[in-house]
């Protein structure tokens, strides 16, 4: 098996504490759902939407990133899969896909 | 909707404790400020628990959560904002902020205010509707939608009750005092009347969801039971009215089928009753027992333990049950008590019988717009070998049905016209 990081990013805001709550059921079953399967390395964390933003320049720190809500990465997780091809195939059902987000899959580099 | 029924429950108790606990450290004249790290802390949570799965304690983690806000909020707005005026000075220093957020943290602090809240919240300066309005909203997590989901409201009616309400609420400068016992007693029957409406909302109401009106009988009997479970609140009285809740509230899987439409009384399916439920009213009903006192909610308690007590329809002791309602005229005559009556005679004596006791209502014109009383009139005409007027009395009433599920059930009584009539509708 394989190691593949999952990048969430964007995905629409709960319209109510009904749809919140129903949202984190949909999540809750899908990770669990991968994870009776053995596709779970970590199910990973959620992230705080701003931080700060670091570059080379001396000094240079900066409030971040602000990016446009759709690309904004708002947490990840790590999955074990026999190939790209199955990582990508296992995002199905993510809930952050019914809401208009998206999944990055990278596979982890392997020596 | 009855996997995820478990976390909406929680959800919703969880957000009254921790609106009265912000209330209590806040001040009631920052209501606003209270809604918003309610719904971060909730937020924040769920966030977390997409990942991670619900934890075994979330209500403590999301009590922590709420408290770690409140500290941030009280840390950066103390200079700007005053708080609760009693614990103004704990709140100012350092020295006191942390250990005073964890006494009012602590579970016991936390139900005194979910008491204080509900006091609180039925003023006698609002009405009544605003007062279980505020209830659901503020101690039941209910959002503006959900209470007008609940009353059958627009959106904007209900906005507005309830920024009046929070207005009253804001301008009496503090929350209600409950450690006065005599002011306490006072106050508790305005309480009892507005979980009674919120029980009744629940289990008449004209709410189209089923789920809906369960959780409202559901958060009724949970606020009742915190004041079963509190000294000065624990009268017979409470115990009579959280007795009725239990023994209605246990009948109610059987009052509608699968799809969610609504049974005629002797369609229900009585072994979906909840035994546990009415094990706790009997035990409640027992308890009211005790002393002179006999209200309107030990004359309710005892009608319905009389209709949990009949394995089959045609078990129930109708001689009892009229007797009953003979006596709720006596206390607190209604129309719709004397159609229950009527209806209760007709078990007993016959159709005729029954619509003689329906003709003799005093105020019937105050049921023009029930729909089961029109109802009533169609199944004892049914009853009474007479199809056509019968029929006429169902039209009347799907006219009047409040939700879809009404209007089918009507429709299907005026249908059965047609045929032989066998079976009788409550």
């Amino acid at each position: 098996m394989n190691e593949y990081l999952y990048v969430y990013r964007g995905g629409r805001p709960p319209s109510s504490p009904q749809d919140a709550q129903a949202v984190m059921q949909r999540w809750i079953t899908w990770l669990q759902d991968l994870a009776k399967r053995g596709h779970i390395k970590d199910q990973g964390q959620p992230l705080e939407p701003a931080g700060k933003v670091v570059n080379g320049q001396p000094g240079s720190i900066s409030d971040g990133p602000y990016a446009e809500a759709k690309d904004l990465v708002g947490g990840f997780s790590i999955v074990l899969a026999k190939d790209l091809d199955e990582a990508a195939a296992l995002t199905k059902g993510c809930p952050i896909l019914d809401g208009g987000g998206s999944v990055e899959v990278r596979p982890v580099m392997k020596m | 909707m009855s996997a995820d029924e478990p976390v909406e429950s929680l959800f919703r108790r969880e957000s009254g404790r921790m609106v009265a606990v912000l209330t209590r450290v806040f001040g009631v004249h920052n209501l606003g400020l209270v809604e918003d790290v309610v719904q971060d802390a909730f937020c924040r949570a769920m966030e977390v628990w997409k990942f991670r799965g619900m934890p075994d304690a979330p209500a403590g983690w999301l009590m922590t959560v709420a408290k770690n806000r409140a500290l941030d909020v009280l840390r950066r707005e103390r200079t700007a904002r005053t708080f609760a005026p009693e614990l103004t000075r704990l709140l100012e220093s350092e020295w006191t902020l942390v250990p005073t957020l964890d006494e009012q943290f602590s579970p016991v602090a936390i139900e005194d205010d979910v008491l204080r809240l509900m006091f609180s919240c039925c003023d006698p300066g609002m009405s009544e509707d605003s007062q279980v309005a505020l209830v659901l909203h503020m101690l039941c997590g209910f959002s503006v939608d959900e209470v007008a989901g609940a009353f059958v409201a627009t959106h904007a009616a209900i906005e507005k009750r309830l920024t009046r309400a929070k207005k009253v609420l804001a301008q009496s400068g503090r929350l209600f005092d409950i450690t006065a016992a005599e002011e306490f007693s006072a106050r508790l029957p305005a309480v009892q009347r507005a979980l009674y409406l919120l029980f009744n909302e629940g289990y008449h109401g004209a709410s189209p969801q089923f789920a809906v009106r369960a959780s409202l009988c559901h958060e009724a009997i949970r606020l009742a039971g915190l004041l079963q479970a509190h000294p000065l609140g624990a009268t017979p009285g409470m115990d009579a009215l959280a007795a009725l809740m239990y023994l209605n509230a246990a009948r109610l899987p059987a009052r509608t089928d699968e799809a969610g439409d609504l049974l005629a009384f002797g369609d229900q399916d009585r072994s979906k009753w909840d035994h546990r439920l009415i094990d706790e009213g009997e035990r409640s009903l027992q308890r009211s027992a005790r002393g002179p006192d006999l209200t309107a909610w030990h004359v309710e308690a005892a009608i319905a333990w009389v209709h949990a007590k009949a394995g089959r329809a045609e078990d129930t002791a109708w001689p009892q049950i009229v007797a009953l309602y003979d006596m709720l005229m006596a206390i607190r005559p209604s129309p719709v008590v004397s159609l229950n009556r009527a209806i209760a005679i007709a078990q007993l004596e016959g159709p005729e019988a029954g619509l003689q006791a329906i003709e003799a209502i005093e105020d019937r014109e105050r049921l023009a717009r029930y729909p089961f009383y029109p109802a009533a009139l169609g199944e004892l005409e049914l009853r009474a070998g007479r199809p056509d007027p019968a029929r006429r009395h169902f039209r009347d009433a799907v006219r009047l049905a409040r939700n879809p599920a009404e209007r089918r059930f009507l429709e299907q009584r005026a249908r059965a016209c047609e045929a032989t009539p066998r079976r009788t509708a409550h």
